[in-house]
Parts: C-alpha cells; sequence; structure tokens
C-alpha cells in the first residue's frame, strides 16, 4: 500500500469519551494516544462524541481520524458509519464489522463455526425472565451450564455488569447487575484458566499477534476496579503459557480477527484451561490505550513504539480513503 | 511452561505495597467511571452538590478581582500566614453574627473550603479505630476524611427533626460500653447534606446538652445556614456552646466553591492545632482567593446576592418537590428541604439506587446513590437528589426520566424476587 507523505497528517483527529460507563477510560485512552502522537511530532485533537461534533468535523475537516472510544456508540459500529457518511478516513474496522465484534454472542458464534473453541453460554434478554419467571429460567440455565458461571451484558466492556457466579443463589444478583448496563445477558461457563489477552495488529503487511498479555488480578477478579487501578493486576508480557498454547492464543486471536473481519488492530480475550485449550471470550474493536491497558503492554513487549504504531495506522487509514 | 525464561510480572504501580493502610480504598470504581458520564450536559444531573455561580453578576467580580490585583497585588499574590487573612476573619465574624455566632477574629482558621477543616479536625483527633459518631446518613466528603484517618464511623438515626437525641444517647452509651473512644459528634444541623432535614430548636439544646455530659465535641458544618427558604437563619449551635462547639462554614455556596475558602471557629486549644496542622498541609492558603473574597464582602451586596440565590434555589426545590409528586411510582417518599441543595429520596424497598445508576445513566438521569453517606456502604435504598444546578425545566425533565428507571428496576427486581 502506498504510503502517503506526512503532511496527509495534519489535521488528525481522535475522538474519545462518548456517553457509556466507558467515557473516562476513553478520555484517557484517547488522551495517551494524542501524547505519543504528539512526541512523534503529529498535532492531534481529541473531540468528543456530542452534539458539537459534526459542525466541529464541518469546520475543520480532518485528514484522518483514529476512533478510540469504548462502549456503544465507540465500538458498534454507528461513529464509524458516521465517518463513512463524511467520507472521513479512519483507523480501524467497519461499522458492520463492529457490530459483529460488539454483540459477544454473535462474535463467539461466528469464531466458533470456524472451530475455535468458546464457553458454552446462553444468551437471554431480561424479558425472557419476566416472561417465563426467572426461577424457572435460572434452575434450567444451571442444569444445563452447571456452576460456576460468568454472567456479563451480552454489549458492553470494561468488565462493567460482570461477574462470576460461584452458586445458583448468586445468578440472580450477578443478572440484576448485567441487567443494570444491557437487556440481555450473556451467561457462559466459567473456564478456570489462565486470563490472556492477545493484540492484533496490521500495519500494513497482514495481522500480526502481539505477544500475550497474561492477567493475574487480585482475590476480586479482573474487574473494573482491577483494570484501572494501577498496580493492582499482576501481567506477564508474554504470558507463561507452554509453546504449544502461546502459539493457539495467537492464532485464536487472528482467526477471531479474520472472521470478523476486523481491520487495522483489534483485542482479543481468551481463557487457557489446564488441557491449553484456548478458549475465545470477547474480541474488542477499540482497545483500551491507557496506561493500565494491555494493548501498549503488548507493543511494548514486541518493541514497536506505541506512537510509531499509531502514526503507521492513520498513514494506513489515510492512504485507504473511505 | 516454555522453554524460555518466564517474563518477570509487570505492575503498572511498581510501589503498589508500599501504600499506607489507609490507601488501601483508594481504587478505580464504576460508580466514578459512571459520574463521568454524568458530567456531560446531555445528562440532567441531580448528582453533585453544584451550586449555580451563573447566577453570580460575573462582571462586577471580574473587575472587582482586576482592581484587586492591580491594587493591592503585592498582598493577594504573596504567602500569608496559616490562620488566614485577618481582615477576611474579621468579615467572617460579621457573617456568623448572623446565625448569632459571637467570635473573635482570632478565633477562625480560614481553610480550603470546610472539606479542609474537616481533614485538619480528623488529622489532629483521630487515631486508627477512634470512634465519629455522625448522623444516618451523612456527608460524604466528611466520611471520607475521616476514614482516610482510619476512623470507625458509628451512625445515629435522624427524622424529618434532624438528629434524635435519644438515639445520640444510646450510641454515646454503646461506644462507651465497647471500650472504644469517641472523638466528637460530626452535625449537618442545617438543610442536611444529603437528607435535606434541619435540627428543631427543641432537640439542638438537648444535643448540646447530652455532648457536654459525655464529654464530647460536636463539630457543627454549616454550608447552607444562610440558604433557608423561610425566615431568618437559624441559631447555631456554637451560638450556645463556646467551649463544646467546633463550627465549621464555607463561601462555596453562599459566593463561589471555586475561591476554595471556608472557615472553622474553634476553642483556643483546637484552633492552634488547626493552625499549626493547615501549616504542615499548605504552609499558607491562597491569599489571592483569600482576599478575593474578603473585596467581594466589601465591595459587592452579597447579602442581596444570598437573597438571590435563594429565590433561585427555593424555585428549583419546589420543581422537584412537584415533579416527584406528579410521577415517582407508589412506594417512593421523599424529604421537603427548607433550604440547601438536597432532596433525600427513599425508594421502594427491595431497590439498590447503586445498582439502578447505569440504568439512570442510559436514561440521561443521574443521582448519588446513598451508599456513598454510610460509612458501611448501606443505604441502598436512598438516592440523593441535588437540585441546585439545573433549571426547573431540566429538573423536571431528569425526575421524570429517574421515576421511568425506578418503575423499571421495580419490574426487574419482582422478575427476580424469590419464588418468581
Amino acid at each position: 500500500m502506498m504510503v502517503p507523505p506526512m503532511e496527509t497528517l495534519d489535521q488528525v483527529v481522535i475522538l474519545a469519551g462518548g456517553l457509556s460507563p466507558e467515557r473516562e477510560v476513553s478520555l484517557r485512552s484517547g488522551n495517551r494516544v494524542r501524547d505519543e502522537l504528539d512526541q512523534a511530532g503529529i498535532d492531534a485533537r481529541v473531540l468528543d462524541a456530542d452534539s458539537a461534533l459534526l459542525t466541529r468535523l464541518d469546520n475543520h475537516p480532518p485528514s484522518v481520524v483514529f476512533p478510540v472510544i469504548h462502549g456503544s456508540c465507540g465500538e458498534d459500529g454507528s461513529i464509524r458509519e458516521i465517518l463513512e457518511l463524511l467520507a472521513v478516513p479512519y483507523v480501524g474496522s467497519t461499522p458492520s464489522a463492529c457490530r459483529l465484534a460488539f454483540d459477544k454472542p454473535t462474535a463467539k458464534s461466528m469464531v466458533a463455526a470456524l472451530g475455535v473453541a468458546t464457553p458454552p453460554s446462553v444468551t437471554l434478554p431480561r424479558e425472557t425472565f419476566h416472561d417465563l419467571g426467572a426461577s424457572a429460567v435460572i434452575e434450567l440455565i444451571v442444569a444445563r451450564l452447571g456452576l460456576p458461571l460468568y454472567v456479563k451484558p451480552s454489549r458492553g466492556g470494561s468488565s462493567l455488569g460482570s461477574s462470576a457466579v460461584q452458586k445458583e443463589d448468586d445468578l440472580p444478583a450477578a443478572l440484576l447487575s448485567c441487567f443494570a448496563y444491557g437487556g440481555t445477558a450473556l451467561i457462559e461457563q466459567f473456564i478456570q484458566g489462565t486470563e490472556v489477552a492477545v493484540s492484533v495488529l496490521d500495519l500494513g503487511d497482514g495481522p500480526r499477534a502481539l505477544p500475550p498479555v497474561e492477567i493475574v488480578p487480585g482475590e476480586s477478579g479482573y474487574d473494573y476496579s482491577a483494570r484501572y487501578t494501577a498496580g493492582q493486576t499482576e501481567f506477564y508480557v508474554p504470558a507463561r503459557l507452554p509453546a504449544q498454547a502461546a502459539g493457539a492464543v495467537a492464532e485464536t486471536a487472528l482467526t477471531a480477527h479474520s472472521a470478523l473481519g476486523l481491520r487495522d488492530l483489534s483485542r482479543t480475550d481468551l481463557i487457557v484451561d489446564e488441557t491449553g485449550t484456548a478458549y475465545f471470550l470477547e474480541a474488542n474493536v477499540s482497545p483500551g490505550m491507557t496506561e493500565t491497558s494491555t494493548l501498549p503492554l503488548a507493543l511494548d513487549a514486541a518493541r514497536y513504539s506505541f506512537g510509531e504504531a499509531c502514526v503507521r495506522l492513520l498513514e494506513l487509514a489515510a492512504a485507504r480513503g473511505v | 511452561m516454555t522453554d524460555e525464561p518466564e517474563s518477570p510480572a509487570v505492575r503498572i504501580d511498581r510501589y503498589v505495597g508500599q501504600y499506607a493502610e489507609r490507601a488501601k480504598g483508594m481504587v478505580a470504581s464504576e460508580i466514578r467511571a459512571l459520574f463521568a458520564v454524568a458530567a456531560r450536559p446531555e445528562i440532567v444531573s441531580l448528582a453533585g452538590g453544584t451550586p449555580y455561580v451563573a447566577a453570580l453578576p460575573l462582571d462586577a467580580v471580574g473587575s472587582m478581582v482586576g482592581d484587586l490585583v492591580a491594587g493591592q497585588g503585592t498582598q493577594a499574590l504573596q504567602y500569608c500566614t496559616a490562620q488566614g487573612d485577618a481582615g477576611l476573619r474579621e468579615r467572617i465574624c460579621e457573617i456568623m453574627s448572623l446565625e448569632h455566632i459571637q467570635a473573635h477574629p482570632d478565633d477562625v482558621v480560614v481553610t480550603v473550603g470546610s472539606q479542609q477543616a474537616l481533614d485538619l479536625l480528623a488529622r489532629i483527633f483521630i487515631d486508627p479505630g477512634d470512634v465519629i459518631i455522625a448522623e444516618a446518613p451523612s456527608y460524604v466528603g466528611a466520611l471520607g476524611a475521616f476514614a482516610a484517618y482510619q476512623a470507625d464511623v458509628v451512625h445515629v438515626q435522624m427524622d424529618d427533626d434532624g438528629l434524635i437525641p435519644e438515639a445520640l444517647e444510646q450510641a454515646i452509651t454503646a461506644v462507651a460500653a465497647s471500650g472504644r473512644r469517641a472523638k466528637f459528634v460530626y452535625t449537618v444541623p442545617n438543610y442536611h447534606n444529603p437528607a435535606g432535614v434541619t435540627l428543631v430548636e427543641n432537640r439542638r439544646h438537648r444535643i448540646l446538652e447530652i455532648c457536654q455530659r459525655a464529654g464530647l465535641l460536636v463539630v457543627e458544618d454549616n454550608p447552607y445556614g444562610l440558604l433557608g427558604f423561610d425566615g431568618d437563619p437559624i441559631r447555631a449551635l456554637r451560638a450556645d456552646d463556646h467551649e463544646g462547639v467546633v463550627y465549621l462554614g464555607t463561601f462555596s455556596k453562599t459566593f463561589a466553591a471555586g475561591v476554595r475558602v471556608g472557615w472553622a471557629v474553634a476553642p483556643p486549644g483546637i484552633r492552634d492545632k488547626l493552625i499549626l496542622a493547615a501549616e504542615s498541609a499548605v504552609l499558607c492558603h491562597s491569599s489571592f482567593s483569600q482576599l478575593t473574597v474578603r473585596e467581594y464582602l466589601a465591595t459587592q451586596p452579597w447579602r442581596e446576592q444570598i437573597k438571590d440565590f435563594r429565590e433561585l434555589y427555593r424555585e428549583r426545590r419546589d420543581a422537584t418537590l412537584d415533579a416527584l409528586t406528579r410521577l415517582m411510582p407508589p412506594g417512593c417518599s421523599w424529604t421537603r428541604p427548607a433550604g440547601g441543595f438536597y432532596v433525600w429520596l427513599r425508594l421502594p424497598e427491595g431497590i439498590d439506587s447503586k445498582a439502578m445508576l447505569p440504568m439512570a445513566i442510559s436514561a440521561r438521569v443521574a443521582y448519588v446513590p446513598g451508599t456513598g453517606f454510610y460509612a458501611d456502604g448501606s443505604g441502598g435504598q436512598f438516592a440523593r437528589l441535588c437540585y441546585a444546578f439545573p433549571e426547573p425545566s431540566r429538573i423536571r425533565e431528569g425526575i421524570r426520566r429517574l421515576a421511568s428507571v425506578v418503575e423499571s428496576e421495580i419490574e426487574l427486581r419482582q422478575d427476580f424476587a424469590p419464588g418468581r
């Protein structure tokens, strides 16, 4: 792919913020990307996805946009649809790919269809519990999937509304927490094992899996606090996995990236059980870029400069156009 | 395991093992993440206790600040004493006289908002495990200051007339019986944050008597005392007990929160320690802020401004109460504040305001869950609504959204009730 001259990166916009509960994280990600670009000599503006955005983009049309909005709007494809309508090039996946990845049950099905393991699960909207009676449905879930379970909103990130369930009596509370963040719950078998995040980066020469990052949270698990409180979680980069499992997680992340039609960068979250089987949990089209996020750690381990990778992604997006 | 040497663990914060015990609770939280969204204009925020500073005569204040720097810049931009500017302390005494407090400027210590006064009091009084007695619920900022010094907060019930004297007496007895030391009683007697209630007159003397008998200091936190909607300011507890009460005041609600100027009035021994503690904390407070307030009080019609604030907040209180009456589902109840900023909303049995907050944010309305106002994290059935900042039409819209969220949450809880 032809690389455009640096001048085309003179009007870079980073989209960050939004109105999802991941707003604060997104703003931190956006500021981090801006600082890295600044160090690379590129002046970028951070804009929020609010009612002033279209006017701002109209007044100062960007040459290319780097969306780092997490959660809905940023990862459900909607903001990228707007960028397509505006004919503005952007880093990352297309709206349709975002929609597939953002809906976790859909992503699981598509990746599983290619032979990738994913925890057995059910996806149920809140209305099902209302219509059929929560106790009966819960009993059926536990009878079929067993315990422990992991409950999370079918859409969303940062572990918000997510919790592990050790016994049946705790499932109603977990579902209530989940439904506070979204109308549909994904209820999975809880796979005991090593938690791993694998970022995939395509700098123009095809998607590559970065070194897997092993996540070792404290007692409360990898919840919101563990994710965003510096020091609460230990990371091992590369993950302490047998060579075969390390290969499997990289392969799974690449398979997910490709199966969902993702572009430029993504992060896949997995669990590796004691047999070495890698289970796909979810894929993220707008991975966190904060100081506690796993993508910057993986870039560092792969000896990529974060700033240079961001610049390269912008160059490729600008060259690609819309 | 791989044949490669194992990579060392990465902790983003390499000092994680070195923090003090009191820093353990300082972690990222979902609630804080949700409040980051609440600050957006799309959300009707009934959450933060944000005064409506747009009602100030900003042009006049701007000119005044310009004149201050031009005329008194060498003082305004210089260090000052840790006790605070003497001229400002004189003015503070005049203000407190509205609540019948007879104080000398020497009794006053200027602080960075009244929040710093809380921190300094906690610093000089609290050893880990000491008991602080506070209302149930109590101001979240005070609970945070006490927690930072590892106090054990014992809550005492209130009703619509404020702190219940008999409950206070029982709490003092119970603390003593447990062999622990209570260091002071912390109270917000007027237009309580978050409960919105006011301590009635006949309880004030009783509470002072109880504390005097127990040898317990009273910390009277009074940010909203001049913002009553009916009649004259209420007589302060400090007015009737100079030796047993530390009084805290602030200009955050009557002038501008951004100047961060508050004060404490304390008996001499406590005052001296507060000054020394302030000196070690900040050396001295902002001369610029203090002189800004002093000039504001000297040159601007501040009494009329407070009247304007009272009318503005009364209108918003009325809009809030009216909307709650019309819109909230059965099972909800709320306090009816006679001043200040807050309505304390009780939700139907089984509803958890903290768990409901993400739904509220999705519906574009924010409040503060009641759990923040109890040291033990209880209070989930309550929510604090602040009406000070949004326009009345926005308040009505916010409560319409909130009512819809509560209805949805009631239905959800019913779906998951035992036996369903």
